[in-house]
Order: structure tokens, then sequence, then C-alpha cells
């Protein structure tokens, strides 16, 4: 059986499939299982039967986001799927290696997904420096256009579905949904109020589905392998197999799928091949810029959502970056800061006026002009931009990296305020 | 500095090229609403002429029938339109986290060094503009940039300067 659904048919050392090799690997099979009569209500009974959680960094389980979306003749005629591409925060590098590998996984889950909540448009928002996934997904969408995947009554379904790529201009933001829709609709990417949700009331007004890159990687295995299979690919309490990265000063850096559910030691040791010789690991960000630091202590730990959860972090999207002894953890707290200011929308007083304090406290640091006070503010800092005081959840992203820091480098902070240095440097 | 705000107000919407309008038009049949387009219309200006200057984004307010100030709010919100002339090339940089990890000051410095300029700047020759970006998302092969549509990885001062040596000999 298939023990890697989502990364089968990659290989970067040659193009991605095209359609015709897709199809002969069990490709679009969800698409014919459609044709063949499996309804939108089947279809999101296995999506929500098979557990499968959001992997763009909340968890949210899909199937029941999905099914948020108002159904029936009374509900507005037009839906939208969106597909967000904006992979930008820092650490994070799993969606570009499913759109340049294999376009054509992306394309059949965004058909499973649109059909499943009836949207005739959908939208891939890419971010603009992916180019080399624009290409192949540009490829991708003309073939299965030309083989009646796309366009109108699909495989005679009577249902409809248009793709439309649209490519962003680089702003992090966009990867917050309401802010991408805002971004789609041609205006100024500052997020919006929830309620209402996109589900029920999104692009232009209309229920929306906005879902990561990976998220609907998933689904195409879903239908054709079925929920059983599904289950069986865990090593842990959460559903599937992830794409895990680890960046940093480790022997081998990579992005590989695994199941869920393996200790991070194994991800780490086995994947990864350890730290660097004559490094020795000080902590890692578990899934990206904006999760908390662990601890060597919490190699054991597994990785699935809630295992995460228990040790004060988050999974998020998988992709670890690892500090090392030789790395000054001011220094990265401080550079994950300097992006979390840069890229504030401005719309709200604590994260506008609020990070780029932090910011600039953190570049007094890096010149041994940091004080004890500076520290205070810092800690202040964690409470003020926290979650519930801002309006999206950006400037709540940024304190998981600096509350852990401080928490677990305290040494390290005070020794640049003692020694008016960073002593990393030489 | 009054005499420069007169200077812009009283600027002209260039006339957009028959390209250029061509490839708006497609662009408007993908969306239900003209205005979705302004970030699509000023990156295929910028693609065309190299940068959006004040005369083309009046051009596009005006061809796209949306108020100047609010076309000129999406253009200063993203990263990546610009709003001065750059360079030939634009060199974007990652100096995210695990690039940082992975030495990309150094890779920086090395750059500022052979070509002479430092972030927002561009080469006396016209050839480069280099430009900080957040995670180019390729951190296991970091350092990382982009020159231009494409991505170079394992940065090392060496690599740096074959790169430059081959963007100029384009
Ligand atoms: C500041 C910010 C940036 C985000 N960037 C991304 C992103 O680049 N890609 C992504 O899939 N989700 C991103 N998210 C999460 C999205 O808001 C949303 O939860 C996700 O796309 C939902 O997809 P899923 O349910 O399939 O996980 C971001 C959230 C925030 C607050
Ligand atoms: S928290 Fe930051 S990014 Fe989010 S709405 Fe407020 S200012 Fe914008
Ligand atoms: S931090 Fe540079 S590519 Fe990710």
């Amino acid at each position: 059986m298939v023990a890697n659904p989502l990364t089968k048919n990659i290989d970067m050392s040659r193009p991605p499939l095209d359609i015709a090799a897709y199809e002969a690997n069990d490709g679009y099979q969800s698409v014919h299982a459609i044709a063949k009569g499996l309804g939108p209500e089947d279809v999101l009974e296995l999506v929500k039967g098979s557990g499968l959680k959001g992997r763009g960094g909340a968890g949210f389980p899909t199937g029941l986001k999905w099914s948020f979306v108002p159904r029936g003749d009374n509900s507005p005629a037009q839906k939208y799927l969106v597909v967000n591409a904006d992979e930008m925060e820092p650490g994070t590098f799993k969606d570009r290696l499913l759109m340049e590998g294999d376009p054509h996984l992306m394309l059949e889950g965004m058909i499973i997904a649109a059909y499943t909540i009836q949207a005739s448009k959908a939208y891939i928002f890419l971010r603009g420096e992916y180019t080399v996934s624009e290409q192949a997904l540009r490829k991708a969408i003309k073939e299965a256009y030309e083989k009646g995947y796309l366009g109108k009554n699909i495989l005679g379904t009577g249902f409809d579905l248009d793709i439309i790529m649209h490519t962003s201009a680089g702003r992090y933001i966009c990867g917050e949904e309401t802010a991408l829709l805002n971004a789609l609709e041609g205006k100024r990417a500052n997020p919006r109020a929830k309620p209402p949700f996109p589900q029920v009331s999104g692009l232009w007004g209309k229920p929306t589905i906005v879902n990561n890159v990976e998220t609907i990687c998933n689904l195409p295995g879903i239908l054709t392998y079925g929920v059983d299979w599904y289950h069986g690919l865990t090593k842990g309490s959460d559903h599937g197999t992830k794409l895990f990265g680890v960046s940093g000063k480790v022997k081998t850096p990579g992005c590989w799928e695994l199941p869920l559910g393996l200790p991070i030691r194994e991800l780490l040791e086995n994947y990864a091949g350890g730290m660097q010789d004559g490094l020795e690991l000080r902590g890692f960000l578990p899934g990206g810029g904006s999760t908390d630091f662990m601890l060597p202590e919490h190699l054991d730990v597994t990785l699935d959502y809630d295992e995460i959860a228990k040790v004060g972090s988050r999974l998020a999207t998988g992709t670890m970056i690892v500090l090392d002894d030789k790395t000054c953890p001011v220094g990265m707290v401080g550079n994950l800061m300097k992006f979390f200011a840069h890229e504030s929308c401005g719309f709200c007083t604590p994260c506008r006026d609020g990070l780029p304090w932090v910011d600039q406290i953190f570049r007094d640091f890096e010149k041994g002009e940091g004080s004890e006070k500076d520290l205070q503010i810092l800690h202040d800092h964690v409470t003020y931009l926290g979650p519930g005081r801002t309006f999206c959840a950006l400037a709540p992203g940024a304190t998981a990296p600096l509350g852990s820091g401080l928490k677990y480098f305290k040494e390290d902070f005070e020794k640049h305020i003692t020694e008016k240095r960073c002593s990393y440097k030489h | 500095m009054s005499q420069q705000v007169i200077a812009s107000t009283a600027k002209k919407a260039r006339s957009l090229s028959p390209e250029e309008i061509v490839e708006i038009e497609h662009e408007m049949t993908l969306y239900p609403d003209k205005k979705a387009v302004g970030l699509e219309a000023l990156k295929i200006v910028q693609k065309h002429q190299g940068w959006v200057s004040d005369e083309s984004l009046l051009g596009i307010a005006k061809y796209l029938d949306i108020p100047a100030a609010d076309l000129e709010g999406v253009a200063t919100f993203f990263n990546l339109v610009y709003r001065q002339q750059v360079g030939k090339n634009v060199i974007l940089f990652c100096d995210s986290v695990s690039c940082w990890i992975m030495g990309c000051e150094g890779i920086k410095g090395h750059i500022k060094e052979q070509l002479a300029i430092d972030y927002g700047e561009t080469t006396e020759d016209g050839d480069f503009t280099l430009i900080p970006v957040p995670c180019l998302g390729d951190c296991d092969r970091a350092p990382v940039m982009m020159v231009g549509p494409d991505l170079h990885r394992n940065l090392t001062p060496e690599k740096i300067d074959s790169i430059i040596a081959d963007y100029k000999n384009k």
C-alpha cells in the first residue's frame, strides 16, 4: 500500500509528472469516482471521517471547516475555494516542494474540495517569488483543462470548475486567510473582523473555503485509497502523513514526508542526520517562526498536534528550525522580531508600534546596549502582543519565540547586559 | 519638499501600451470586479517598464477607473511592487532566520563589497539592485537568494562571484 501519498510522485531530479504519467499512478481516480456517483455529501463524510487537520498552521479539522459552508437551494449560487500558497513564514519550506514536485496532486485535491462545497471558481493564491511553482502549476492546469478535469461539465457530472492563478507580491500577512481575501479583491491586505467567517461570507461576500496547499494535497489519497488506509498511515493520535522539514546546522537539512506521531528525535537524528560535528543542540522551533521553542529534553515528544501542545508549543507547519550552541539565541529571536515588525500590516496599535519597539531593543542587545529595563519591556510585550489583544494572529505568533526565548535563554539575555556585548561574536 | 509635492501632483497619467492593455484585459476576465485587478495591473506594468512610476500608476488607475489613492495604497503595501527605478537584475536576498543561522550576514557583506551597494541601492552601472526578502521557502539550502526569477542556493562567497559574473554577461 502507498505509504507516502503526498510525495509518491516527487523526484526533484526530474520535471514533475505530466498528466498521463500522473494518471498512470492512480492520479485523478477521485474525479472518476465523483463521475461514477460519489456526491458532495459523501465526500464531506469521507473527509470528516479521515480526521484530516489543516496543515496551514492552525490544525483545524478540514471536514468540519467545510461543513460550515451553506448548502442547498437557498444558499448563494457562487461559492469559492482558495488555496493558500503564500508560504512565507520564516523556516517554512514544504508547500514549495509539493507545487514544484507534483502540481497535479494539488489540482486533483482542489477539484475534490471545490466539488464538496460546490464552488465553481477556485483561486490559487501563490507567493510571487515562487516562479518555478507558478510554471509547474500553469502547465498542469492547461493539461487538466485539455483532459476535461477542469472547465464545464467535468466528466459529465454537470459540475463546472475554473482554476485561476493569482500571484502575490510579497507580504506575510497575505497568508492570514481574511487578509488574503482582501488581497484577492485588490485591496490592501489588512485582516477582516471575524465573524462573519469566510465559510459564510468570504470573497466578494460569498461563502469561501481557504485551505493550505498541503491540506489540499491530502485529499486525493483519502478518496482513492480510503479512510481506513488513511488511518493506517499514522504512528500517533493524529491521522495521515505530514511534511516535516529541518533547517539550521544539522548534517543533512531537508524536507520529508513521514507519518504523524514519530518522536522528534527520529526526525532530527535519522533524517536530518543530527547536529553538525562540534555542535550541540540548544533548542528548536518545531513548526516555523511563530512557534514556541522546545528544548533537547523534549526530543522524545511525538510529532502530534496535541503532544507538542502539551509542552507549550505548536506543531504548526512541521518545519523545524534548529538552534545550535554556537549560535546566539538572542540574535535568533531578534532576527524573527525584525521579520514580524517588518511584516506587521499596521492595522492595530500593539502590533504596529509594539513590534518595532521590540525589534529596536533586540538591535540594542546585539550592540551590547541592552538593559534590565529593556528586558522588562520585552516581557511586557509578550503580554501586550498576546492572543486576544490584537486584531489577528500575526502579533501573537511573534510572542511565541519571544516569550519562550526569554524563558529558556534567560542567562543569554542577562549575559548580553552584564558583558555589554554578544559573546557569540568573535 | 513642498516643491516636490507640487511636482508629483502635476504628473500626468501615462497611456498604457497595447501589450500592457491586452494583459490587463485578460486579467479582468478572471475576476468579478475591476478593482481586483489593481495588483495584477501594477505587476504587468512593472514587467514591461521595470518599475511603477507615478505616471504609470495614474495610467492604471485611470484605465481601471479606480481612485489613484486606493491603488497607491495597494502599491505601497506590497514588497515586490517597485515605486522607484531598479537595476536590470533585482537581487532578493533572504535574511530570515534559517539563512541567518547559516551565515547569510557574511554573504551579504561579500555582495556589499563586490557590488558596492547596500539594501535598497542600485549599482552605478545599473546592473543590480539589492533588496532583503523574508524567507524564500528553501531553508534547507540556506543561505538563499533570488536574482530576477532565478533561485540560488547554498550560497558561498565564491558562488556569489560567479553568479554576479553570469548576470553581468547576460
Ligand atoms: C500572519 C499569518 C500568516 C499565515 N500564512 C499562511 C500561509 O502562508 N499559508 C497557509 O496555508 N496558512 C497561513 N496562515 C494560516 C491561515 O490563516 C489559515 O489558517 C490556513 O490557510 C487555513 O488552511 P488549513 O485549514 O488548510 O490549514 C497564516 C496565518 C497568519 C495569522
Ligand atoms: S496583529 Fe499586526 S498584522 Fe494583525 S491586524 Fe494587527 S497590525 Fe495587522
Ligand atoms: S530563511 Fe532563508 S529561505 Fe527560509
